[in-house]
């Protein structure tokens, strides 16, 4: 590793099973070994995939624990509203959040068990006890883009626009050009630009 | 080229944990791998299995832990260099072959990997099999980074052949499944072809013999103990007074901490890389060094109970805890805040944890739980549906033994179709005995690939023995819970895979099961039909209900979505798809009353819904240009 600046960030991701985060974490990553950091990531497989939450998370710099406490994300990446509500507990009073606002209603929801938090509160919530947050609705930037299954590129565009993540935007498009499927090359470039776009706006 | 397979020595690699074992194994000129998968070493045999496609590496998805562990001892007695993967579980499986194993010993290098779960993130439980180690004599090794998993791999093959016995390659999830920066080595050639040299008063296992293999394996472990004190592989960090003791990936939480806590200076860690026989000697120099020892360890006080071991021979030892109160817990894996702040607690070290928010205080009320389910389309949902209408129509109570895979999320509301479950296969037998202790109807639900697996033994003894059960086996062509690995029933298989399938239908009927029927679930009133007479009947009883797993179709790229659904407004709210079916893809409003919708991009167009709905409100909308 050749980087010698004392950087040390937490990313921690999370979404609903068959949202993209494995692979949003795998291309940070990847981004950050190409920039020359040192870098850990820790991915959910198996079961828990199956409809339900998945977690993930990216740390940069001279840590080696793959895994993130609660109270100790500096960077929050949430695929689904509820989802980064419901990890506001990773998260302290200087955090970046990132979410997209659209919702996925879980099944507890949609057989009466429970109700799905008013998006309204949540991102009230989210925005007084952080340091800074950009909402975002992914689910329409990446159906704009070409790709409902793009929300991952949105995420990760408004993610590299918020100056956070020492990595250039030309190093990230470069990533997602040779790390990801060329059929969806072009949608995946616009979403993440999209992304950038949208976060740039919200700055 | 596989990726694996790529690359020149020195290049570095993001690589998963299981994609590392994998290249330490062809660094070291693996030429055998088996595998039952199962989270979280699955990775390792898909890797294998892409690698073996393309190169004359042997690689198979064996029927069960012990065939793996068997099929790779053959090949290692025959001289070939073999690693063979599973998750901590399938090593109790494996465990009769592995504890004899360790008696006969190996020619070629043979590589146990044993993936655990602590936090059982995918398992039925979260045992620590570091045990299996001192149970069976044999050498362990303990990554603690992706590296260091390539390294210690390749390693564990050269030390497999110089003591002649299998090693033991020890694993997390945090490990298998985290991904870092690996430095790639040379791959060093495969030798293939192997030869069986005849010695059967080593291989022959029986008293006399393994008496004198005994008495061998125990003159091996101290060659391992020695080896462990000079390997490299167990090493003493900074000169500190306060003693830390580690391995796997608590060391790294260790390391994090110490960094934090800006200790640096007062701290010597053992760092413990080699786990099995443990390096006595330098363990004992590092007691004497220190003035308090701290073990971090997750789960059993496995290094604890050693070290403490050590220190009761020295004349003023260190006090030593790891375990306890205030301490760490044996229960579930450990992350860097909570290791943190253990060592500031036990050291005295000024320390305040940060506290975390707690959004459903925040909001004020308990956030919707959102746990796996089964996915849109899955055909053992509607299996599950016609076991509860027919139930429901027959006015019977059943009691559902169930087994291991993506069915076992049945357990969950509004399916709870779950009542007993132990381990892979436990659903056959278990029924037997619930059924001969009671007068209740007893139907039990199975994998195909689980079946397979050790479901049959299970029938055989309840044909044999008169049982009476239900058995409905959820046949969905493929290993699906860990990520559609082949299994001998594979229907259809993999393009170019040459494995020769086997029919579960011919094999339920030579076992002898008289009453045999095979539906299509998502044929909803055919299936209804057979399992309601089913249900009525006595004896073992079996029905193979297949249709493939909509997953693997998606992959296998045969699945094409012909069809949308949508929701008529004859659908009054009466949320009986919901309560007795519940498809993720089935959605109430959000708030109030009316009729449901259908959300396209979840749906996957099974068309179960349509023959459920007892309103006859939902329907086919044909697709543009169709």
């Amino acid at each position: 590793m050749t980087k010698t600046e004392d950087l040390q960030l937490r990313i921690y991701c999370t979404g609903v099973g068959g949202q993209g985060t494995l692979l949003a974490t795998r291309l940070l990553g990847e981004a950050a070994m190409a920039a020359g950091y040192p870098v850990q990531v820790a991915e959910t497989h198996g079961m828990a995939q199956r409809g339900g939450v998945v977690e993930s998370t990216v740390v940069l710099g001279s840590l080696a624990s793959p895994i993130i406490s609660l109270g100790e994300a500096d960077i929050l990446l949430g695929f689904e509203i509820l989802e980064t509500f419901r990890s506001l507990n990773r998260c302290h009073a200087r955090s970046l959040v990132i979410t997209n606002t659209g919702v996925n209603v879980p099944y507890t929801v949609a057989i009466g068990q429970s109700t799905y938090p008013p998006v309204a509160q949540m991102l009230d919530l989210l925005k007084a006890h952080t340091g800074r947050l950009f909402a975002l609705d992914a689910n329409t930037l990446a159906q704009q883009a070409g790709s409902a299954l793009a929300v991952n590129m949105v995420l990760l565009g408004a993610l590299i626009s918020s100056g956070r993540v020492p990595f250039s935007v030309e190093t990230f498009t470069e990533i997602i050009a040779t790390r990801t499927p060329k059929a969806h090359l072009e949608a995946n470039l616009r979403a993440f630009h999209l992304g950038r776009e949208a976060a740039a706006a919200l700055a | 080229m596989h990726p694996l397979l790529a690359g020149q020595p020195g290049e570095k690699r993001l690589l998963l944990g299981n994609e590392a074992i994998v290249r330490g194994a062809l660094e070291a000129g693996v030429a055998v791998a088996t595998q039952y998968p199962g989270t979280p070493s699955s990775e390792i045999g898909d890797r294998f299995y892409q690698i073996s496609r393309e190169t004359d590496l042997y690689f198979e998805y064996s029927t069960n832990e012990k065939v793996a562990l068997e099929v790779a001892a053959g090949a290692a007695a025959s001289g070939l260099r073999v690693l063979c993967a599973m998750k901590h579980v399938g090593v109790n499986v494996a465990a009769d072959t592995l504890m004899t194993l360790a008696y006969s010993g190996v020619r070629g290098g043979l590589v146990l990997v044993s993936a655990d779960d602590p936090s059982l993130f995918s398992s039925q439980n979260e045992q620590d099999n570091r045990y299996y180690a001192k149970l069976s004599g044999l050498p362990m090794l303990e990554p603690a980074s992706p590296q260091e998993a390539k390294e210690l791999t390749s390693y564990a093959f050269q030390l497999s052949e110089e003591l002649a016995l299998p090693v033991i390659l020890r694993t997390t999830t945090r490990i298998n499944h985290s991904r870092g920066v690996v430095v790639l080595g040379e791959l060093k050639p495969r030798v293939r072809q192997g030869h069986f040299a005849k010695n059967p008063f080593r291989y022959v296992m029986v008293p006399a013999v393994a008496r004198q293999a005994h008495s061998i394996l125990l003159d091996q472990q101290a060659k391992a103990a020695a080896v462990a004190e000079t390997c490299g592989l167990n090493t003493v960090q900074g000169r500190g007074p306060w003693g830390i003791v580690s391995s796997g990936v608590s060391a790294a939480y260790v390391t994090d901490a110490i960094a934090d806590l800006g200790i640096g200076d007062r701290v010597s860690l053992l760092k413990l890389g080699f786990t099995h026989p443990l390096p006595v000697g330098l363990i004992r120099d590092f007691l004497s060094s220190v003035e308090k020892v701290l073990v971090v360890e997750e789960l059993e006080p496995y290094l604890e109970e050693s070290v403490r071991a050590i220190a009761a021979g020295l004349q003023q030892p260190p006090p030593i805890q790891g375990k306890g109160p205030r301490l760490f817990s044996r229960l579930f894996e450990y992350h860097p805040g909570l290791v943190r702040q253990v060592v500031a607690t036990y050291f005295g070290v000024p320390y305040t944890p940060p506290t975390p928010l707690d959004p459903a205080a925040l909001l004020g009320r308990p956030l919707p739980e959102r746990p796996p389910n089964l996915c849109p389309g899955c055909s053992h949902r509607a299996t599950y549906y016609a076991v509860k209408i027919a139930l429901r129509d027959l006015g019977v109570e059943g009691i559902f033994p169930t087994d291991i895979g993506c069915y076992t999320l049945g357990l969950l509301p509004p399916l709870s179709m779950a009542d007993y479950l132990l381990c892979m296969g436990s659903s056959v037998s278990t029924a037997a005995g619930i059924a001969m202790a009671t007068d209740q109807k007893v139907i039990a639900f199975i994998g195909d690939s689980t079946f397979f697996h050790s479901g049959i033994p299970g029938l055989i003894d309840a044909v044999h023995n008169r049982h009476n059960f239900l058995l409905i086996i959820l046949d969905n062509g493929t290993t699906a819970m860990t990520g559609h690995q082949p299994h001998p029933g594979v229907t259809p298989p993999p393009p170019g895979y040459g494995g020769q399938t086997i029919d579960i239908f011919q094999v339920v009927q030579a076992l002898g099961v008289e009453q045999v029927k095979l539906v299509n679930p998502l044929q909803y009133r055919l299936t209804l039909a057979a399992i309601k007479e089913a249900v009525a009947a006595d004896g073992v009883r079996v029905i193979i209900s297949r249709s493939p797993c909509v997953l693997y179709l998606q992959r296998l790229g045969q699945k094409k979505r012909a069809k949308t659904f949508v929701v008529g407004p004859e659908c009054r709210d009466c949320r009986h798809c919901l309560d007795y079916f519940g498809c993720p893809a089935l959605q109430p409003p959000l708030e109030g009353e009316g009729p449901l919708t259908i959300d396209e991009t979840l749906c996957n167009a099974c068309g179960f819904c349509l023959q459920l709905c007892e309103k006859k409100a939902i329907r086919a909308k044909s697709t543009k240009g169709s």
